[in-house]
C-alpha cells in the first residue's frame, strides 16, 4: 500500500512539472526514478522510450505504465498512470471551466518563456548523459548519425526510425557472428 | 450513453495514435467534424493552452474535449479511454520483455534502437530550443542554466520554478 502511494505521488509530481510533452519529461524521470527512488536505470528508461515510440498512445503514459508494472504488477501500472494524468485532468478542467480567459495573461507568457529555456537546458544535459550510455561503439554512432539525418532531411516519422534501427541492430549482430565464426 | 461513446472514441484515438501527443491532433479534428462535442476552434485554442500547462499534450486534449462534451464525467471518461490501450499493451509487452530480456535477439534490437532514440530526443530538444532560445538574453540564460544543471544536480523542478521566476522578473 505504501509502495502504491509512493508510485502515485512520484508520478503525480512528474506529471505536474512536465512542460512540453514526453521528451521534456525525461530529465524529471531520471531525477525521480533513477537517482532518487532507484526504481530503474538510465538504460532501461531509454528502452522504455524506444518501445513507447513504436507502440500506440502517449509516451508519458507508456513509460509510467512500464515503471509501475515493474514495481507492483497490474495495479502498480494503473496507479502510476493515474498519478501521471491526474495533474493534467485537474488543471485542464479548471482552465476549461473558469480560467480560459486568463490564459493570455502577459505574466504567464513571461513565465513560460523562462520555463522553455530551462526545459531546453534540462534536455541538453540529459542528452549528454544518455550519449555515454547509448552510443558506446562505432556502430551505435553510425545508427545515431543516420537516424538524425533521416529525421532532419526526410522528416521521417519516429515509428520508421525505430523500425529501421531495430533492423540495423539485428544486422549488426548477424554480421558480428559471421566475423566471429571465420576467426 | 454519451460516456460510453466518449470512451469508445478516445480509446480508438489512443490505439491508433502511435508516437506521442501531437499525433493525436489530426484524430481529434476528425472527431470535431463528426460529433457536436467541440469545434475545431476549441481544439486550436486547446493546443495553444497545452503549450503552457503541464502534462502530456494527448492527455490534455482528451481531458479538454471530454469536458467540453460532457463535463467532469466526460473529461474523466475520455482521458481513461485515451490511456487504456497504452496501459493494456505496455503491460503485455512488459510481461514478454521480462521473459525475453536476456534473449540475444531482443538485446540486439534494443541496442540498435537506443542510439536512434537519442537522435529522436535530440530532434525534439532542437524543436523546443528553436522556440526557447530566441535572443541573446535567452541564450545567456540557456548557458547559465545548462552550467548550473550540469554541476549542481538539483531537482529539475527547482530549475523549472526558478526559470518561471526569472521569466517574469526580466519579462522574457
Amino acid at each position: 500500500m505504501k509502495q502504491l502511494l509512493l508510485l502515485f505521488i512520484t508520478f503525480f509530481k512528474v506529471g505536474m512539472f512536465t512542460f512540453g510533452g514526453g521528451y521534456a519529461m525525461l530529465p524529471l524521470l531520471q531525477d525521480e526514478l533513477v537517482r532518487r527512488r532507484k526504481w530503474t536505470t538510465d538504460e532501461e528508461l531509454l528502452d522504455y522510450y524506444s518501445i513507447g515510440q513504436c507502440t500506440p498512445g502517449v509516451i508519458a503514459v507508456n513509460v509510467s505504465t512500464f515503471i509501475g508494472y515493474k514495481q507492483k504488477g497490474v495495479i502498480g501500472g494503473c496507479v502510476a498512470t493515474l498519478g501521471m494524468i491526474m495533474p493534467s485532468l485537474l488543471i485542464i478542467m479548471l482552465i476549461a471551466a473558469v480560467l480560459a480567459k486568463y490564459m493570455h495573461n502577459a505574466y504567464l507568457g513571461y513565465a513560460f518563456a523562462g520555463i522553455r529555456v530551462a526545459v531546453t537546458a534540462l534536455i541538453a544535459d540529459t542528452l549528454l548523459g544518455l550519449w555515454k550510455k547509448g552510443v558506446k561503439d562505432k556502430w551505435a554512432f553510425a545508427i545515431f548519425l543516420v537516424s538524425a539525418a533521416l529525421l532532419l532531411w526526410l522528416n521521417l516519422s519516429a515509428v520508421w526510425i525505430v523500425v529501421l534501427a531495430s533492423a540495423a541492430g539485428i544486422g549488426i549482430y548477424k554480421f558480428g557472428q559471421k566475423k566471429g565464426a571465420r576467426k | 450513453m454519451i460516456y460510453l461513446l466518449l470512451f469508445y472514441e478516445f480509446f480508438k484515438v489512443g490505439l491508433f495514435a502511435i508516437g506521442g501527443g501531437l499525433v493525436t491532433v489530426p484524430f481529434l479534428f476528425d472527431l470535431a467534424e463528426v460529433y457536436p462535442w467541440f469545434t475545431a476552434q476549441d481544439l486550436a485554442d486547446m493546443i495553444a493552452i497545452s503549450e503552457s500547462t503541464p502534462g502530456p499534450l494527448g492527455v490534455n486534449m482528451a481531458t479538454y474535449a471530454g469536458f467540453k462534451a460532457a463535463g467532469v464525467g466526460g473529461a474523466a471518461v475520455a482521458t481513461l479511454g485515451l490511456v487504456s490501450p497504452s496501459v493494456i499493451i505496455i503491460m503485455l509487452i512488459s510481461k514478454l520483455l521480462g521473459k525475453f530480456r536476456n534473449n540475444i535477439w531482443v538485446e540486439s534490437v534494443l541496442s540498435g534502437i537506443r542510439p536512434a532514440v537519442i537522435a529522436l530526443i535530440l530532434f525534439a530538444g532542437w524543436e523546443v530550443a528553436k522556440l526557447a532560445v530566441i535572443n541573446w538574453q535567452t541564450f545567456a540564460m540557456f548557458v547559465l542554466f545548462w552550467t548550473a544543471i550540469h554541476f549542481y544536480k538539483k531537482s529539475p523542478i527547482f530549475y523549472i520554478i526558478l526559470s518561471a521566476i526569472i521569466g517574469i522578473v526580466f519579462k522574457l
